[in-house]
């Protein structure tokens, strides 16, 4: 296979990200790996492990937490840092809201999703990151199909999507004016297809709450949703049992679930490569307004 | 491994390829129409675009809003900025940047263009080919892009009228007769709003015997693009442990540039001119028979030899010549600011920075006649031509026609930071 010098898709997507994660630690002081115990960071971490071995990663990791989570993902979350040999560092927004910095919204339908933009940028502010790498894939929403691989912030921590700078070849220009950062995004060209095939490849484990398994749900909106403590039912919402597994784990009162019986990386593929709907299409946080990520985005969220 | 899920997958090539062509001739209409006839739309985006189509009032659904993300360009109906997008068939792969028309995002376009294998170009069939046109077409051509596919679209507007795509063929081929990297060239008369000639053969011309446009993609031959037999390895980064089990590990990562590294092969280190010979290529799965471009890669040496980020492996019977002076076509992105002789940037090539000074600006391009301006030499918003420069340090440079990653380099500002031009070395 190597006679002909042609590299498979997944191979070359690989080296194109482990590409990014060095060029990240070499044009930045002091870069930061974004770390949420979900998939796409959990693969970002496993290839920055590969790119740096047989030395530790040379940045932090950071995860935002909303305190809204569910214990799994914090178990694993936990598990896996201290494997890595790495330093994790929590940005809280509990703290951000207790310190009046935020205010929480009220109500059945209340999210902190939106209120980590402010947890996540002080955390930066704090610890003096001037790079903050990210998980984001361009197939994940309509406008993180535009972002680019380095993706300037303003002073103010925020993206101009109208003045970015062209990104040509493999060239990255990281530089930037004291108190400017940068988003780095090294799965920008992976597909949730390609992250799985990966995961599957490279043996790469993951929290439970991925494979199918059976939990308290109620139905909103459309959207299966996870009992949790953090959400109080409406009227007329019922819990029942399901059987069920997450397509991606972000906070959970905005996380939806999907009805599978995957309990395996093999079905988990099938699965994806039949799915009719994004995985976001289960995330109640975009479905706000038609260009609900966009102005997160702006705001400085991931 | 054996499952079926997985081996056709994993084996799939990948074909890198752009749009361009004028402002609304449809580029994002077609992406959007390829992906909605290859079934490549999910439930809910096609929710969310007939929502806003309707809700703007538009007679069809609006196929655009798929790649078309951002509030501005929805609000205007136009491309500001690339969006990527990406599909797969049984056949391939494909990493789709659907670039704007507009000129004033010329270099959103030339980002999208800069890492494709081919351009589909559209042409509007009552416009034919315009200025854009040829903008677009001499930007692929200078970016090396070697296959382009002519897409003339709207062909429902022009009744069908195989006279009207006749002409434009012929218009197209005498232009691009003068560009010389694009080898393979490829017509195909479409409409992206009703779907003719793109996923599926059109009923309204029947006069038309080639292949769709998804067939095409599917097909066409695509040769490596890089280039395996000049041996170029630039130094990102070194990877020193400091463990006890790794002591005195120094690694050198970086991504293949050019040709192939085997343990044992001799080795010089540019531009110090040290030499020695690689140890092994090493990897968290283990040691590596080989590596080529664009594979990422940590290399060890014999020898404790003084390299590192800036630096380049290449192969001790092949050295590039270290210079500083490097004669090259740039296309101008800054609005703003304007390139002239002696003007003072810094220069990024692989993973090197140094500054850099205008010695001479030898000639502009006038896009539509080919032909080189040497009268007026200030660069405005995306000007292109070639000039010459200084370095403050040697570059190991190849020419972009040999190798498009050690061929290239962006000029920034040093006041402001932005990337105001992209170079190709000649
Ligand atoms: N009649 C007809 N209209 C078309 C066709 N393709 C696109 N259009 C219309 O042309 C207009 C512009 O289409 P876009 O796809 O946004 O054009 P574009 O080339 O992406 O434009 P920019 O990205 O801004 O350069 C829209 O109103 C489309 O509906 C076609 O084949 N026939
Ligand atoms: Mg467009």
């Amino acid at each position: 296979m190597y006679q002909d010098y042609t590299i498979t898709h997944l191979k070359q997507l690989e080296s194109e990200a482990i590409y990014i994660l060095r060029e990240t630690a070499a044009q930045f002081e002091k870069p930061v790996l974004l770390f949420s115990g979900g998939k796409d960071s959990i693969v970002m971490a496993h290839l920055a492990k590969k790119a740096f071995w047989p030395a530790k990663l040379p940045f932090q990791l950071l995860h935002v937490d909303t305190g809204h989570n569910f214990p799994e993902t914090m178990e694993f979350r936990d598990k896996y840092v201290a494997e890595l040999g790495a330093e994790l560092i929590v940005g809280s927004v509990q703290k951000s809201i207790d310190e009046g910095k935020v205010v929480e919204e009220k109500g059945a339908r209340a999210s902190r999703n939106g209120l980590q933009t402010v947890a996540l940028l002080e955390a930066l502010e704090v610890g003096q990151y001037d790079a903050a790498l990210g998980g984001g894939r361009r197939d994940e929403e309509k406008a993180r199909a535009k972002e680019r691989f380095f993706s300037h912030r303003d002073a103010f921590g925020q993206w101009d999507p109208k003045n970015q700078r062209p990104e040509l070849w493999n060239i990255f220009n990281g530089r930037k004016q004291h108190g400017e950062h940068f988003r780095v995004f090294p799965l920008s060209n992976w597909t949730e297809m390609d992250i799985w095939q990966y995961i599957k490849a490279e043996e790469i484990e993951l929290p439970h709450l991925y494979f199918s398994h059976e939990r308290d749900c109620f139905v909103r909106d459309g959207v299966i949703m996870g009992v949790c403590d953090f959400i109080e039912l409406l009227p007329g919402e019922k819990v029942e049992k399901m059987i069920v597994r997450f397509r991606t784990i972000g906070d959970a009162t905005c996380t939806g679930a999907c009805l599978s019986t995957a309990d395996n990386l093999d079905d988990i593929i099938d699965e994806v490569a039949a799915a009719r709907q994004t995985e976001r299409g289960t995330r109640a946080d975009d479905k706000r307004s038609e260009t609900a990520m966009e102005d997160r985005k702006k705001q400085g969220y991931f | 491994m054996s499952e079926d899920n997985n081996s056709g997958y994993l084996d799939m090539d990948l074909l890198r390829f752009t749009t361009a062509g004028s402002v609304d001739d449809g580029k994002s209409t077609l992406i959007g129409r390829l992906l909605y006839d290859s079934k490549a739309i999910f439930e809910d985006q096609m929710e969310a675009m007939e929502l806003s189509s309707k809700a703007r009032g538009d007679e069809h659904v609006n196929l655009a809003l798929l790649t078309d993300g951002l509030r501005a360009e929805r609000e205007q109906g136009i491309t500001i900025d690339v969006a990527y997008r990406y599909f797969a068939t049984p056949k391939r792969k494909f990493i789709i940047a659907d670039t704007p028309g507009h000129i004033q995002y010329t270099r959103n376009m030339v980002t999208g263009a800069s890492t494709a294998n081919l351009a589909i170009v559209l042409i509007d069939a009552r416009k034919g080919v315009i200025e854009q046109t040829c903008r677009h077409s001499f930007i692929a051509n200078l970016l090396r892009i070697q296959h382009v596919v002519v897409c003339v679209n709207k062909m429902d507007l022009v009744d069908w009228d195989e006279g009207v795509f006749n002409k434009i063929v012929a218009d197209f081929k005498s232009f691009a007769s003068r560009l010389d990297n694009i080898v393979d060239v490829t017509f195909i008369p479409a409409s992206a709003l009703i779907g003719d000639n793109i996923v599926d053969k059109s009923e309204n011309m029947p006069w038309y015997q080639g292949p769709t446009l998804l067939y095409h993609l599917e097909t066409v031959y695509i040769g490596a693009d890089e280039n395996h037999v000049e041996a170029r390895f630039p130094v990102q980064w070194v990877i020193r442990p400091h463990s006890d089990q790794y002591h005195d590990f120094r690694g050198f990562a970086g991504r293949v540039a050019g040709g192939v590294f085997k343990p044992g092969d001799e080795v010089t280190v540019l531009p110090s001119g040290f030499t020695s010979k690689i140890k092994a290529i090493e990897s968290m799965d283990g040691p590596q028979q080989e590596v080529f471009a664009p594979m990422s890669a940590t290399i060890t040496l014999e020898d404790e030899i003084d390299m590192s980020r800036g630096d380049m492996l290449v192969k001790a019977n092949n050295r590039p010549e270290p210079t500083q002076d490097i004669d090259a076509m740039i296309c101008w992105f800054s609005s703003d600011k304007k390139l002239a002789g002696s003007g003072k940037y810094i220069l990024r090539h692989t993973t090197k920075e140094v500054k850099a000074i205008v010695t001479e600006v030898r000639y502009k391009m006038n896009i539509n006649t080919l032909h080189k301006v040497e009268d007026d030499l200030i660069f405005n918003l995306n000007d292109i031509g070639r000039i010459k420069i200084r370095t403050s340090a040697p570059l190991i440079a190849d020419s972009y026609k040999s190798n498009r990653i050690t061929g290239s380099f962006v000029l920034i500002d040093e006041l402001t930071n932005a990337t105001v031009a992209a170079g190709m070395i000649i």
